[in-house]
């Protein structure tokens, strides 16, 4: 198969698509420095009510992908390109006006941070109205109601006591809630969530991600959800791109991607785990080296040093990102065959 | 952020332990609920969680004493003074060659000055001068500073280098000098002078801090999440980066209101204050006595004294106040 082929499959799933990504470049560049390609044409799309997992290592380009679809990063010193599709307009090419307008009300984004990305000296409840009267017009005293509903709705207990309480007055699970109603409260078509589980307990990450479920479920937004947490993806997302090096590894649906891993990389992600089913005193398998051995992708495959599968040609020509013939999407020169082997 | 669970795993222990150890010993207010979630009562803000840490402060309170008590004299001062200042009751008791100071008498505590002018009263109504040019000084200066270090901080850029580059010249001109100077050049010397000289020297300070503390916000994540969300660029600057930027300037404030008391007291001192005497002022009161210094140390003392414990009290009350909005001791 050909990247021609899925040109064609991704003309055919454009016209659903509520956002799409194609080929998307950033490029980091200091005065006298070599530039730094941090993503490196990423293409995916998402559909109304349907959740996309971007999922790698710290460094492989997830958070730069969000940032440039909000068009959050600095003008100077960096270059975006490709472009990123919002039923029918391309977001890189507005202007940065018309990017404040659609941020808050046509795209949302939660961050990882709950405690530092509220401000410290604003009550929860005027942030929350801070998005519906920009947004919507309203004044204070209309947008009031709306956002004691609005916290309500993401389960925080008595909303119009916590409309006055200031974030530090919050738990960490409560604080992640507000900031969940504060991107929700103008109904974004599309949400992205920038590991917003991280920085919560177990127990908290599991109550907020069925919380996110609910609310892509139930108003149809588009969620991409980034993360280097395989169990967050397992648990919520409907198809799943591993990054690896700025560019996508290997693509598919959650359950032959879980079940059936093939990028190399992959495999090494999910062997890396540890596992309650697992054999006492069995070792994990980390994946060796680190991102900072990467061969450039020009002329490799960017993995290949830290690769068991490693063979010739992966230091000689750069792997193309091809369809499988099973509906896997994959960035390899020699992947796992018999995956459930290596994944013990 | 290699998954390795493990590793995380403690980590996340080890800071969950630290949070606990912080929350038993920084805010004593706050009681564990379990998970690491502190609770508070309702409706508490930083500022009212940064008062009860300084209610317990002695350092503050010893300075906030110093300063009230100062303030309210100051304003008292024309119905509590025993005298008129500006009347030279004892001008008889002044012999010119045997004995140019009247001492104490009854009703004359201190005595009186070198033209038998009660002392006390002087000192009393002298800390209306020494308020009025303080708190005048600094609020122009902090006015000055705020517009500048916020056009600064807010636009970045060429604006930005610009008005720090002219920052950087003033500062690099001592203090002191920079406000003798304008005092100097100015053809008629007055309150008005002192104020706006001291006050020109106070600018870039405040400047150059709120400038550097909005850089600091304007690239955190609350920041950015307000941007995320479409927020106004006015807004952001406005709402959410200067009032989380203000700390440090308030500190600044006061801290900055004693360096005004004592270099209005210079300049008093040098000459270059309000020239007319009738009107009593520390510094120049200090300046008048250096001719008696020898035989009358006690003219010099009292207003010297006045002027430091005042300096004092503000400081004691700056430094607490830093150390009470100071985000390290806070988390």
């Amino acid at each position: 198969m050909t990247e021609t082929i899925e040109n064609v499959q991704t003309q055919a799933n454009r016209n659903e698509a509520l956002l799409s990504v194609r080929d998307l470049r950033v490029t980091f560049q200091r005065h006298g420095e070599k530039p730094f390609v941090a993503v490196d044409g990423v293409s995916f799309d998402v559909r109304p009510g349907e959740t996309v997992g971007l999922v790698g290592e710290s460094g492989c380009g997830k958070s730069v992908t969000s940032l440039a679809i909000m068009g959050l990063l600095p003008r100077r010193g960096v270059k975006v390109e490709g472009e990123v599709d919002f039923q029918g307009t391309d977001l890189l090419r507005q202007s940065d006006d018309q990017m404040r307008d659609r941020r808050g009300r046509d795209l949302g984004m939660i961050f990882q941070d709950p405690l530092s990305s509220l401000n410290p000296v604003v009550p929860i409840g005027v942030q929350v109205t801070e998005v519906l009267e920009r947004h919507r017009g309203m004044s204070r005293k209309a947008a009031t109601p709306v956002a004691r509903e609005m916290l309500d709705k993401v389960g925080i207990p008595d909303p119009e006591r916590r409309l006055k309480d200031y974030p530090h007055q919050l738990s960490g699970g409560m604080r992640q809630r507000a900031l969940i109603a504060m991107a929700l409260a103008c109904q974004p078509r599309v949400l992205i969530a920038d590991e917003p589980t991280t920085a919560l307990d177990v127990t908290i990450q599991a109550q907020i991600l069925a919380l996110l479920k609910d609310l892509v479920e139930d108003t149809g937004t588009a969620l991409v959800m980034i993360t280097h947490d395989l169990g967050v993806v397992a648990g919520l997302c409907d198809r799943v791109n591993v990054l690896y090096g700025g560019k996508i590894v290997e693509r598919g649906d959650r359950h032959p991607l879980f079940a059936s891993p093939r990028h190399p990389y992959t495999v090494g992600l999910l062997g890396s785990i540890p596992r309650l089913d697992g054999t006492r005193g069995e070792r994990l398998t980390p994946i060796p080296g680190s991102v900072s051995d990467n061969l450039p992708w020009d002329s490799a495959c960017a993995f290949a040093p830290r690769c068991p599968n490693a063979i010739e040609v992966c230091r000689e020509a750069r792997p193309e990102l091809l369809d499988d013939g099973g509906g896997r999407w994959l960035r390899c020169h020699n992947p796992v065959e018999n995956p459930l082997e290596v994944t013990r | 952020m290699t998954p390795n669970p493990l590793k995380t795993q403690a980590d996340r222990r080890k800071e969950r332990i630290d949070d606990l150890a912080a929350t038993a010993g920084g805010s004593p207010s706050g009681t564990v609920t379990g998970a690491g979630e502190i609770e508070e009562s309702p409706g508490v803000s930083l500022i009212a969680s940064a008062w009860r840490r300084l209610r317990r402060n002695p350092v503050f309170l010893v300075g906030a004493g110093i300063t009230l008590a100062f303030v309210v004299l100051a304003i008292i001062a024309p119905w509590i003074a025993p005298h008129d200042p500006t009347q030279g009751l004892l001008l008889d008791k002044v012999r010119q060659q045997s004995n140019p100071i009247p001492g104490s008498e009854p009703g004359f505590p201190l005595g009186a000055d070198n033209r038998g002018r009660d002392l006390l009263s002087r000192l009393l109504v002298g800390a209306q001068q020494t308020l009025i040019v303080g708190v005048g000084a600094t609020v122009i200066g902090l006015v000055g500073g705020l517009t500048l270090g916020t056009l600064a901080g807010a636009f970045g850029g060429w604006v930005d280098s610009f008005i720090m580059r002219i920052v950087d010249v003033m500062l690099s001109i001592p203090s002191l000098l920079l406000a003798m100077s304008l005092a100097a050049v100015a053809a008629r010397p007055s309150q008005m002078t002192v104020i706006l000289a001291i006050a020109i020297v106070e600018i870039p300070i405040f400047a150059r801090l709120l400038r550097g503390s909005m850089l600091a916000v304007r690239s955190s994540d609350h920041v950015l999440a307000a941007r995320a969300l479409g927020v106004k660029q006015s807004a952001v600057v406005f709402r959410h980066i200067i009032p989380n930027s203000l700390a440090p300037v308030i500190v600044q404030a006061t801290i900055v209101l004693a360096t005004a008391i004592i270099d209005a007291a210079a300049l008093s001192f040098l000459g270059l204050g309000n020239p007319d005497d009738r009107k009593p002022e520390w510094g120049q009161m200090l300046g008048a006595s250096q001719e008696f210094l020898g035989d009358h140390p006690h003219l010099a003392f009292y207003p010297a004294a006045c002027i430091i414990i005042v300096a004092l009290g503000f400081t004691l009350m700056g430094e607490s106040l830093r150390e009470a909005l100071d985000p390290k001791s806070r988390r």
